[in-house]
């Protein structure tokens, strides 16, 4: 039963084939039997998960979609009374007091954690090479990434060791580990989900969405945890339909923009081959297809690090050696705190962050790079509301190539940042995002297509990647692990 | 563009970081290549453009005043790993 999507699970809890307990206990059996092979977990939180599916059986009603489903979370989400450590030493023992908004959203709707899985650390990285806690790998060829900074959402989900997993996405942390693993990825437009919980790495940038097996089970956690939240000012007052209304099956009428710049250098022809099949497929279902283009897209990897650099480093000023988890016992007085915890807790990237981010905030420097690069965001974001007149959605590769080694790009930062590349421009402007299964390449490494909509327009993600779905098979293969 | 192990040194005591003599050199190395690369934004015009910090154009965003019980604040303070005095965090001498 493991495999079952979301909405499967759901009947086979109705109609009492079996319960949440049964649903758990399989999942925590298959990651005691596979997850040394992946990593994907940080933390299997077994009592709580067993407690919470106990308490959903009893309620007896399933008319939550999520009631009584096991999911995993990232580990920067904070739960109360569980580690939460950002996959960092800096937070390697942090118990935070309070819950995520939208974990407790998710209690709400009576959902079950299974646990709380690999990150790159804070968030920053592409590959969770970055992780205190070891790099996860990929559940297709385990001497792969399985993307990042979410890529232990990614691989628990790909290889089912949960129903779905709630991720966060800045430049490309959901939709990339999705599109490496073989799962759906939903980055939500800007403020869609709450953050407040979530630890921080760039705060005009950061999302929180989900990883599902299919496009209706991550309408179906969207239902639950979109919406304006008290507790996060940015979340404006737009209302949240019922996202599955939207799960089209053909396209008559849609109108779907190939921005030319996403099909260009760097990108492998493979993957692109697998995409422009894609394309065909929903021309075939009734779509409309359109050339535009997106100039500014080339400079949209150094406009992005500029800004959430800058924005990391003020988040990661937090981190003291005073108020939280990790502190040095080697220091005689404040300053030698905060220096001596900072060098000892921090990983090599967030040093990186921190470095080029108060660099750029610096006052010689902060017109031209800060300031430049916020510039350059106003018109990239200009430039997409532009092509959104014109079209419901476009149509990208999410990922330049499949999954790469591990340890290939980890001493070069600039060629990890170029991973990115197709991901970012929808944090710079944000805008939601969703990668589904589309193909492989000849060595059997999956390969995602990225759908992209206007701000608040994730209905649009729906209809699109739901269509796509129904003609294809591509979600239905599952890694042998 | 060169970010001098001096200036690496400096930017670091900046923001309250430790590094090694080996993470200077290679931050050194790594910034350079890095803010060479984004000065590519240099091609893109942006006089009379005005800067973006958000994204959704949401404003002034208010909630009541209103008072409401930490029901927590023991369990933060339990986070510190400094002692505890008096419900306050006891940090060492500043000089």
């Amino acid at each position: 039963m493991i495999n079952l999507s979301i909405s499967q699970a759901n009947e086979g809890l109705k109609t009492k084939k079996f319960s949440s307990v049964e649903l758990t206990q399989a999942y925590l059996d298959r990651i005691k039997a596979t997850d040394e092979k992946l990593n994907s977990y940080i933390t299997v939180t077994n009592e709580i998960a067993l407690q919470q599916a106990k308490k959903a059986d009893s309620n007896g009603v399933f008319e939550n979609p999520l009631a009584g489903i096991p999911m995993s979370l990232k580990d920067i989400i904070c739960t109360a009374g569980i580690k939460t450590t950002a996959s960092s030493k800096m937070l390697e023992n942090f118990v935070p007091p309070y819950n995520a908004h939208v974990y407790d959203r998710l209690l709400g709707a009576g959902s079950v954690l299974l646990g709380k899985v690999n990150c790159d650390q804070f968030a920053m990285g592409s590959s969770t090479e970055h992780s205190y806690f070891g790099v996860t790998k990929n559940p297709w060829d385990l001497e792969r990434v399985s993307g990042g900074s979410s890529g232990g959402s990614s691989a628990s989900v790909a290889a089912d060791l949960c129903a779905f997993s709630i991720g966060t996405d800045t430049g490309g942390s959901i939709r990339q580990p999705a599109s490496l693993c073989s799962c759906v990825g939903l980055k939500v437009s800007y403020g869609r989900v709450p953050r407040e919980g979530v630890i921080s790495y760039a705060s005009s940038f950061d999302t929180v969405g989900t990883f599902a097996k299919t496009v209706e089970d991550a309408a179906l956690v969207l239902n639950v945890i979109a919406g304006k939240s008290e507790r996060d000012a940015t979340t404006p007052d737009v209302k949240v339909p019922d996202y599955t209304q939207f799960l089209k099956e053909d396209l008559n009428g849609v109108k779907i923009g190939i921005p030319k710049e996403y099909y260009g250098e760097g990108v492998d022809k493979e993957t692109i081959d697998v995409i422009n099949k894609g394309v065909e497929t929903l021309k075939g279902l009734g779509a409309e297809i359109i050339d535009v283009s997106l100039p500014l897209t080339k400079y949209a990897i150094p406009a992005y690090y500029l800004l959430v650099k800058s924005e990391g480093s003020t988040n990661m000023a937090r981190y003291d050696g005073i108020k939280y988890s990790h502190t040095t016992d080697q220091a005689k007085d404040l300053e030698e705190i905060y220096m001596k915890s900072r060098k000892e807790g921090f990983g090599d990237e967030v040093k990186r962050t921190i470095m080029l981010g108060t660099y750029c905030l610096s006052a010689g420097y902060y017109d031209a790079f800060y300031l430049k690069a916020a510039k350059v965001r106003a018109l990239m974001k200009k430039e997409y509301e532009e092509v959104f007149a014109q079209v419901d959605a476009l149509i990208t590769p999410t990922s330049p190539f499949p999954a790469f080694k591990i340890g290939d790009k980890i001493d070069d930062p600039l060629a990890m940042y170029a991973a990115d590349i197709l991901t970012v421009p929808a944090g710079i402007c944000g805008l939601p995002g969703l990668s589904v299964p589309a193909g492989f390449s000849a060595s059997g490494l999956p390969i995602g297509m990225q759908i992209l909509a206007n701000q608040y327009k994730e209905e649009n993600l729906f209809a699109v990647g739901n269509a796509f779905e129904k003609a294809t098979e591509w979600h239905t293969k599952k890694p042998n692990i | 563009m060169q970010i001098t192990p001096e200036e690496v040194k400096k930017i670091a005591s900046l923001a309250r970081l430790g590094i090694s003599d080996e993470e200077v050199g290679k931050f050194s190395i790594q910034l350079s290549d890095i803010l060479s690369h984004a000065k590519m934004l240099d091609e893109v015009d942006t006089s009379n453009v005005e800067p973006i910090a958000q994204i959704t154009g949401l404003q002034d965003v208010f909630f009541g005043d209103d008072v409401n019980d930490c029901e927590f604040a023991e369990k933060l303070l339990e986070q510190s790993p400094m002692d505890i005095q008096d419900n306050m965090i006891k940090v060492k001498n500043v000089f």
